[in-house]
């Protein structure tokens, strides 16, 4: 699944990014379901405040870590359309 | 962190008084009285113990939630402690003054349950004349004050064909999340069976009906799809697996590992009243009983999906075979897996009469106090 890099991601009503002291993790947590999203993922889910879109979050991220800009835009792309299916994120 | 992994979610059972009555209820056969009901402050400790040992997310439920009136002092108490908060209830009692003090606390979600669509099948199911109605104003004010909304249709041989319009229904009322639900039969459902149970070719129409819609509605609204164990060929990952992931207190402070454990011979749950959650979690024997794979006979303690349904479920288990130890009858591989065709078989061409679920309508034996007074 394609999405543009103009899309602007958002959480959905109702839905949480948010640290666990006791697993010592980020927890996605939403309506009578919750997600623990991989090291990679948490680093794009910090990055979703429904002001930057796909575009920029890779820039941001392509610029801390070493990984070229068009991989890192695909990672984001599947992950939060992955999250998208699944209610968590509205894109 | 030590020991056994921490917990996700908490199930409140906060009363088993409700205004409605609907026959497959989930609540046990012997309703607990409201003079037995932990108290603001007990809840409130078990809140704060809950936050410690790692729940994340706290689904006050019933009965009706809302007929405690501390029902926004305990989101609020729950909200501050860092955990998600959710409501799942009938929305008869859901007027502006509950929302509005409701969404001050905190509230993250309401789950809102819907008998049917057709207002009169509706009504008569839930044993309340005018719920429909009054849950209907329920879901617009759940929408107007901007929470994410889901819809709980428990679907059975009495509202099966109008899936479609329930979906429909879900839609409009701008829903994020719609369950479809068949009845699972513990308790009083399975009480209810013959009246509840649908044919096989009804449930194959309505899994199309909701397959299509998830396509059509996919990124819009999630649809959860639950079937009746009687037709699976796999059983459910129940409560995913015993004392894995939740733990399910009654009114009275009853700590176990699902809402139907009590129907279990053989078990002493224990009391919030008495024991630490932190400790009912890793170390009571009736949570121990059955964690993991350890317990599990033959075809189970080799099968390679023996982690993934961890053996199903030990309280239908135990109602179609006499015996909580057995593989679950739901699975093809089970040996008594030939109830679930004759409890088809039994549920006749026209559905019987329901038992609603009221005090005082069931076989289980009134408590001494009752009975000599």
């Amino acid at each position: 699944m394609s999405t543009p890099e103009q899309a602007v991601p958002r959480f959905r009503p109702g839905v949480k990014l948010r640290f666990d002291p006791v697993r010592k993790a980020w927890v996605v947590l939403a309506p009578e379901r919750l997600f623990l999203p991989d090291e990679q993922a948490v680093e794009i889910l910090k990055l979703v405040d429904g002001a930057r879109n796909l575009g920029a979050i890779a820039d941001d991220l392509a610029a801390r870590f070493a990984a070229p800009r068009e991989i890192i835009i695909a990672d984001v792309g599947a992950i939060l359309g992955d999250l998208a299916e699944k209610g968590a994120i509205a894109l | 962190m030590t020991g056994f992994e921490p917990p996700m979610g908490l199930i409140v059972e906060l009363t088993h008084r409700c205004p409605l009555q609907c026959p497959y209820c989930s609540n046990p056969l012997a309703l607990e009285r409201v003079g037995d009901e932990l108290s603001t402050a007990e809840w409130q400790r078990v809140i704060d113990e809950a936050a410690k040992i790692g729940i994340l997310q706290f689904h006050f439920t019933g009965g009706e939630p809302t007929a405690r009136r501390d029902l926004p002092d305990l989101v609020r108490h729950a909200s501050q402690a860092g955990l998600y908060t959710n409501i799942i209830t009938s929305g008869v009692q859901l007027d502006d003054r509950m929302m509005e003090a409701l969404v001050a606390a905190g509230i993250d979600h309401i789950q809102l349950s819907f008998q049917d669509v057709d207002p009169e099948n509706a009504d008569r199911i839930a044993g309340y004349r005018g719920a429909h109605a009054k849950k209907l104003a329920a879901a617009a004010r759940i929408h107007a004050a901007g929470l994410p909304l889901t819809l709980n249709f428990v679907v059975h041989r009495q509202n099966i064909a109008n899936v479609p319009r329930m979906i429909a229904l879900a839609e409009g009322l701008g829903a994020a999340r719609t369950e479809i639900a068949q009845v699972q039969y513990y308790g009083w459902g399975f009480k209810n069976r013959a009246s509840l149970l649908p044919s096989q070719g009804e449930l194959d129409a309505t899994t199309a009906t909701v397959e299509a819609a998830r396509l059509r509605l996919k990124g819009q609204m999630v649809i959860d799809y639950v079937i009746p164990d009687y037709y699976a060929r796999r059983p459910k990952s129940c409560m995913g697996g015993w004392a894995r992931r939740f733990i399910n207190i009654s009114p009275a402070g009853k700590a176990m590992p699902c809402h139907a454990a009590e129907t279990l011979p053989g078990f002493v749950f224990p009391s919030v009243r008495e024991t630490s959650l932190a400790e009912i979690w890793q170390h009571d024997p009736a949570f121990l009983r059955f964690r993991g794979t350890d317990w599990m006979p033959e075809p189970c303690q080799s099968c390679d999906r023996r982690e993934i349904d961890w053996g199903g479920c030990r309280c239908q288990a135990f109602a179609l075979t006499g015996d909580a130890a057995r593989t679950d009858p739901a699975c093809e591989l089970a040996p008594d897996h030939a109830v679930m065709a004759a409890a088809i078989a039994e549920r006749g061409d026209a559905p019987a009469d329901f038992i609603y679920r009221r005090y005082g309508n069931n076989d289980a034996p009134a408590p001494l106090k009752d009975a000599v007074s």
